[in-house]
């Protein structure tokens, strides 16, 4: 079955991305693709319109977002629905502290990701203890939950949301023009992955796969299971919550259809298409659902059915994700 | 005391009592063989003693201490590890990865530590490398260390399972069935490993095995049950001269080998 499975993607995408994913493995080649790629995104905005910034932008948050459902869904393996709720707890916190107490929005992080963790150890500490499928269920729920709570309330603005969000100052400057977010978003990024690759070859991402490869024989090995999943399920909830944060500095104004269900299944697809746990992968996920919409006012229309359809390619052809498995002997270590 | 004392244990699955009453002791430094018939619930009394089972009564004291409602990963901390009947490797992680998981429970670097790469984080890494290194060499693959563990034969992924067990620094070592579908030569092999871990490394060997002559060169020691019941414990000579022990496992036994 299996072999199979794998003989299928001779298709030429499959073959592009595998010499691509050759030229990730090799560390020279990685760091002179990523100096190169570094030096154009820093350049971009010197020299393009407000619209290809814009969508930068929200390229760069995207990409954060993923990279920290990733931990949750691709280095542990836990099925996550409901994660727009998580940025939505960051970027409420944000608001909140910022339009009514008027706190300052630097101030406001550490909040946001305190709230988070709250949030994530309420719903991971009990479920994480049971079988995989509760755990979807009960994000699901959650995502709804805070949806619903936060259009009822009065300190989070209701259904109108809230306004008056704070500019975050750095050095100074007031950080209102679409520029300033971009590099913001674009640091974020950075930061993304490079946490995520540090975490994913360490004792802790090391740990995630050993559970998701064999549960029994990681608990035989020492490894405390329902911890080390709840560690995932917090620091992807954190990730989350600081995006939401940045986010709503942004838009200096969120109401509750921001973090709708679909989005937490939007960011969900960009992990599943590009690969769960595959970071490169991941970030071409976050490329794919975000620039196919863009691509033209038409297709933005259809891009639930292109979704879909891409999906269930992908189900059949590469089940793995577009970003090939490891293969053969590992040049890794 | 004896290093590992199971008084009583009783272990039911709805009407089927796979242990039944089992009592043995363990001391430290020796090799004890557990066998009998298939389905007399040896692999039970493993998954029992690491925490995979709840025992319905009856006390297993570890060290001095009862590990009866321990979990799993609190039993390895404590010093004893097991391998799988059937091979539980993580397949899709290289060999050197597979055993650096035994080290996880004697280290604990976290967040922080991966996150910024703290001096004492390093240290860390670099330790687990160098045991998971020289484990992989006791055991005699070193030179497989960057294979997928999937990709090697399965004599090799045996000694994979045994280097990770190893890595967990254990005082009492449980192998379960370690000689299933090995040849002559690895066989041989396998005796020798088990003294020298012994020997060695001071490890206490606690033996699933359905192969007599292997049994009979490596334990001191040997106990017998068929349907979880404790039917004979005593030298191989003695348990092979107990007719209660001809009668429900040598004489089964020759009909298992001609299939
Ligand atoms: N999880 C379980 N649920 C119900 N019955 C079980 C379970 N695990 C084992 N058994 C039963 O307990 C009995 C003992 O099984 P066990 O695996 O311990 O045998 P064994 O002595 O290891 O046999 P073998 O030599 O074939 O490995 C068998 O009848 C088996 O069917
Ligand atoms: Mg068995």
């Amino acid at each position: 079955m299996a072999e199979k499975k794998q003989k299928k993607f001779t298709n030429p995408f499959g073959t592009v991305v595998e010499s691509l994913y050759d030229l990730f493995d090799k560390k020279a080649p990685r760091y002179l693709l990523m100096t190169i790629m570094t030096a154009f995104l820093i350049y971009l905005p010197l020299s393009s319109s407000r619209f290809t910034q814009e969508i930068m932008t929200n390229l760069f948050f995207y990409v954060v977002v993923c990279l920290g459902l990733n931990i949750i869904v691709g280095f542990a393996g836990l099925l996550h629905l409901g994660y727009a709720a998580f940025f939505a707890v960051g970027a409420y916190t944000t608001g909140i502290l910022s339009s009514v107490y008027g706190v300052n929005f630097w101030l406001t992080l550490p909040f946001s990701i305190i709230a988070a963790v709250i949030a994530g150890l309420a719903i991971g500490a009990p479920t994480l203890r049971l079988r995989g499928d509760y755990l979807a269920i009960v994000t699901l729920g959650f995502g709804e939950i805070i949806r619903l709570t936060v259009r009822n309330l009065d300190i989070t603005g209701g259904a109108m949301g809230l306004i008056g969000i704070q500019r975050p100052v750095l050095f100074g400057i007031v950080l209102n023009q679409i520029t300033h977010f971009y590099y913001l978003f674009f640091i974020l990024a950075v930061i993304a992955i490079i946490v995520s690759y540090r975490l994913h070859d360490s004792r802790l991402g090391r740990a995630w796969e050993y559970i998701r490869e064999d549960e029994d024989a990681a608990s035989a090995m020492g490894i405390n299971v329902v911890q080390i999943r709840l560690y995932a399920f917090i620091i992807g909830s954190a990730f989350g919550a600081l995006a939401g944060s940045l986010y709503a500095a942004k838009m200096t104004a969120i109401s509750p259809e921001s973090f709708m269900f679909i989005h937490s299944v939007m960011i969900l697809l960009a992990v599943v298409l590009g690969g769960m746990g595959k970071i490169p992968g991941v970030i071409l996920g976050a490329i794919i659902v975000t620039l196919i919409p863009e691509l033209s006012r038409d297709i933005g229309q259809f891009r639930l059915i292109i979704f879909a359809v891409l999906l269930l390619i992908l189900m059949l052809y590469r089940p793995q994700g577009i970003w090939p498995e490891r293969q053969g002997i590992s040049t890794k270590l | 005391m004896a290093l590992l004392d199971i008084k009583d244990l009783t272990l039911r699955f709805g009407g089927l009592c796979a242990v039944n009453q089992l009592s043995l002791e363990i001391e430290e430094g020796s090799i004890r063989s557990l066998i009998g018939p298939n389905g007399a619930g040896k692999t039970c009394v493993f998954n029992c003693l690491t925490g995979f089972y709840k025992p319905s009564s009856g006390d297993m004291v570890f060290m001095g201490t009862s590990i009866m409602k321990k979990k799993p990963h609190l039993i390895t901390h404590m010093g004893m590890a097991r391998t799988f009947q059937n091979l539980r490797l993580f397949k899709q992680m290289t060999v050197m990865e597979n055993v650096m998981s035994g080290m996880h429970c004697r280290t604990n670097a976290a967040f922080a530590g991966a996150v910024l790469r703290t001096q004492s984080q390093k240290a860390e890494e670099k330790l687990i490398r160098e045991i998971a290194e020289e484990c992989l060499d006791f055991v005699g693959i070193l030179d497989k260390k960057n294979y997928m563990a999937k990709n090697l034969p399965y004599g090799d992924q045996r000694r994979v399972e045994w280097a990770r067990a190893l890595a967990t620094q254990p005082k009492l070592l449980l192998l379960d069935e370690p000689a299933a579908g090995l040849n002559k030569e690895e066989k041989a092999r396998l005796i020798n490993l088990m003294r020298r871990i012994r020997d060695e490394r001071k490890v206490t060997i606690f033996l699933i095995e359905h192969d007599m002559g292997l049994v009979m060169k490596v334990s001191e020691k040997i106990f017998v049950i068929d349907y979880g019941v404790k039917i004979a414990e005593g030298t191989s000579k003695e348990v092979r001269d107990n007719p209660r022990v001809v009668e429900a496992y040598l004489g089964k036994e020759e009909t298992e080998d001609a299939v």
